[in-house]
């Protein structure tokens, strides 16, 4: 029985002591990518120029960028970019998460009406809107709500105009992503929820909204970004945010690049700090989409540091 | 107004008298009779496209009849009569209506962003009010009853097929329901795990529950079922004990189905 018998199964099944001794680990030398190392040499080589071109150049005045990063104004200002941001988006979700809901209506005059809204706003520029919403006291003159009255240009600011114009346009767009997500939601989930005897608003908030997170964050995350761009149009109708602060000051002391560079190092810090923001929001609604959950920056840091380590383990062990 | 039944008895769970659906000019169901009693396993088998989904979806108000009368445990589904005049249900007492009856669909639908637990708990926190500590102990039960009390954590995504069917009937369970519909539970399994689903589905059946599956399972309709539907083109062609019907169909498009399948 065993020598005439003795396939790959029956090994298996009465194994003995030696066979159940896992087999050695595999450790080979991992394949090594030249032209990819080549790759990034040339990058790094041309960056290294770039940077030393501009420090180097001596008609940029770095104490003036360095002075100035921290500058009252410039501060104040950014300040002021941020929170024209935060509001015009916070008007801009809410107003496109109604503006969705409205669209997927079964009510023709309330998706009429979404769609008429996303038409317009979408279709024009917001610096044209901006300047309309400015500028509206040219046509009413008097604000007159009824219950409130007053001359349009003490209601009008710049602060008001900016908020309308940007955060009405935004709405535009959040309207559609928003719509996209809940779309992207499998409709067995709803029936699934309405099966459980959930209303159809709990079916929303608890299973559909949740869901159609994760197809709404990213480009929500990419929408904010772009607002804290696009928020520098608002400097033409007099609100003071980063830009603005920036020019006021070039025009006063002449530093026209310096202070471009200040205002450059702060929208980048402004952009930085949000986009990781968006990258951990990302990964909390990614829950249960995936086997695991992707890893933060810092856990990949860890492993490949690990890896790191047993490459050089392994050379060692050759020379040896 | 409630199911007529004979004097005495109670209602039956399932009614159905002369159901008609149809989709726009398609006429689905035409004129479906059917009686479920309480504590039956009633299952239904058909050719595809035959109406089976959509008669299962009707009894607990997924879609809506466009004629005949559908009572659950003696009340209209979906309506209200008063007089000989019809009234719409509200969403609410819609919803109310569904508590009762539980539902397992062919692909599962467990919420992606829950745990197995969270799942279960939904319902019984989100509609019936009950505290979330007690919604846990009694989801840990559930899926101890459908033998998955160590994968309490896991998301759906996590979880075979046959888990993923078992974490669904506990979902449905946990309303304490007094009817369940099953539609082809086992259909998108693999064959390896069809046979931990069923044997769920038939403990269920033991301990007393009602159950009206859709289901191309025709040993597990032969073994657990008291009573077996075969609907084709809308209409109950043939109804009777399982064995009966399968051992000695007496229509000739159950004959034709039957030996097609088995
Ligand atoms: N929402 C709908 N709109 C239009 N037609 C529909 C709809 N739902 C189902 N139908 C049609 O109704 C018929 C019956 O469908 P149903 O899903 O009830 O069949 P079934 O017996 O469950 O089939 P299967 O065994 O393939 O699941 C099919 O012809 C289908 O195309
Ligand atoms: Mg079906």
């Amino acid at each position: 029985m065993e020598a005439a018998g003795a396939g790959p199964g029956d090994g298996l099944k009465k194994g003995t002591a030696a066979d159940r001794v896992p087999p050695e680990a595999i450790r080979a030398v991992p394949v090594r990518h030249w032209g990819r190392l080549v790759g990034a040499l040339v990058v790094l080589a041309l960056l290294v120029l770039l940077v030393r071109a501009f420090a180097g150049a001596d008609t940029i005045q770095w104490d003036v960028v360095g002075e100035y990063l921290t500058h009252d104004t410039v501060v104040e200002g950014a300040l002021r970019t941020l929170w024209i941001t935060v509001v015009s988006m916070a008007l801009g979700v809410v107003l496109g998460v109604l503006l969705a809901v409205m669209r997927l209506s079964d009510n023709q005059v309330l998706s009429g009406v979404a769609w008429g809204y996303i038409w317009f706003f979408r279709g024009t520029p917001v610096l044209v809107q901006l300047f309309l919403w400015y500028n509206l006291a040219l046509i009413f003159p008097i604000l007159d709500l009824g219950f409130y009255r007053d001359e349009m240009n003490d209601v009008m600011t710049p602060f008001l105009a900016a908020l309308l114009g940007l955060g009405l346009n935004e709405a535009a767009y959040m309207a559609e992503i928003a719509r996209a997500g809940v779309l992207s939601v499998d409709h067995g989930q709803t029936e699934a929820a309405h099966a459980l005897g959930m209303s159809r608003t709990r079916t929303t908030r608890r299973i559909v909204l949740p869901q159609a997170m994760r197809v709404i964050i990213p480009p929500t995350g990419n929408e904010f970004i772009n607002m804290l761009k696009t928020s520098s149009l608002v400097s033409v109708i007099q609100y003071e945010e980063l830009f603005r602060a920036g020019n006021i000051i070039s025009s006063r002391n002449l530093a026209v690049m310096e202070m471009l560079l200040v205002v450059t190092v702060w929208y980048l810090a402004l952009t930085t700090v949000f986009s990781v923001g968006q990258y951990y929001l990302e990964r909390y609604y990614a829950r249960g989409s995936q086997r695991a959950l992707p890893r933060t920056p810092w856990q990949r840091v860890r492993t490949n540091l690990g890896t790191f380590r047993t490459r050089s383990v392994v050379r060692k062990e050759e020379t040896r | 107004m409630s199911a007529p039944s004979a004097a005495g008895q109670p209602p039956p769970m399932v009614k159905a008298e002369r159901v008609h659906k149809s989709f726009g000019a398609v006429e689905v169901l035409r004129g479906i009779d059917l009686e479920v009693r309480a504590g039956e396993v009633c299952c239904v088998v058909g050719p595809s496209g035959s109406g089976k989904s959509t008669f299962l979806r009707c009894v607990n108000h997924l879609e809506k009849i466009s004629a005949g009368r559908l009572w659950v445990d003696g009340s209209l589904v979906g309506y209200r009569q008063r007089g000989d005049r019809l009234y719409e249900m509200r969403e609410r007492e819609v919803a109310a209506q569904r508590r009762d009856i539980g539902m397992v669909f062919q692909r599962f639908n467990l919420f992606p962003h829950m745990t197995a637990a969270e799942n279960v708990m939904e319902a019984p926190v989100q509609v019936k009010g009950l505290g979330r500590a007690a919604a846990r102990e009694r989801a840990a039960l559930l899926l101890e009853r459908v033998g998955l009390a160590d994968r309490m954590g896991a998301y759906p995504a996590q979880l075979s097929g046959g888990q993923q069917q078992r974490v669904a009937i506990a979902r449905a369970l946990a309303m304490e329901p007094k009817l369940m519909l099953f539609d082809e539970p086992t259909s998108a399994l693999d064959p390896e795990l069809v046979g931990e689903v069923l044997d769920v589905m038939r403990g269920l059946a033991e301990e007393g529950m009602t159950m009206l599956v859709v289901t191309h399972e025709m040993g597990f309709a032969r073994e657990v079922g008291d009573s077996l539907v075969f609907m084709d083109d809308g209409l109950v062609v043939e109804t009777g004990p399982p064995r009966d019907v399968l051992a000695a169909p007496r229509h000739e498009r159950t004959r034709a189905f039957l030996s097609a399948v088995l």
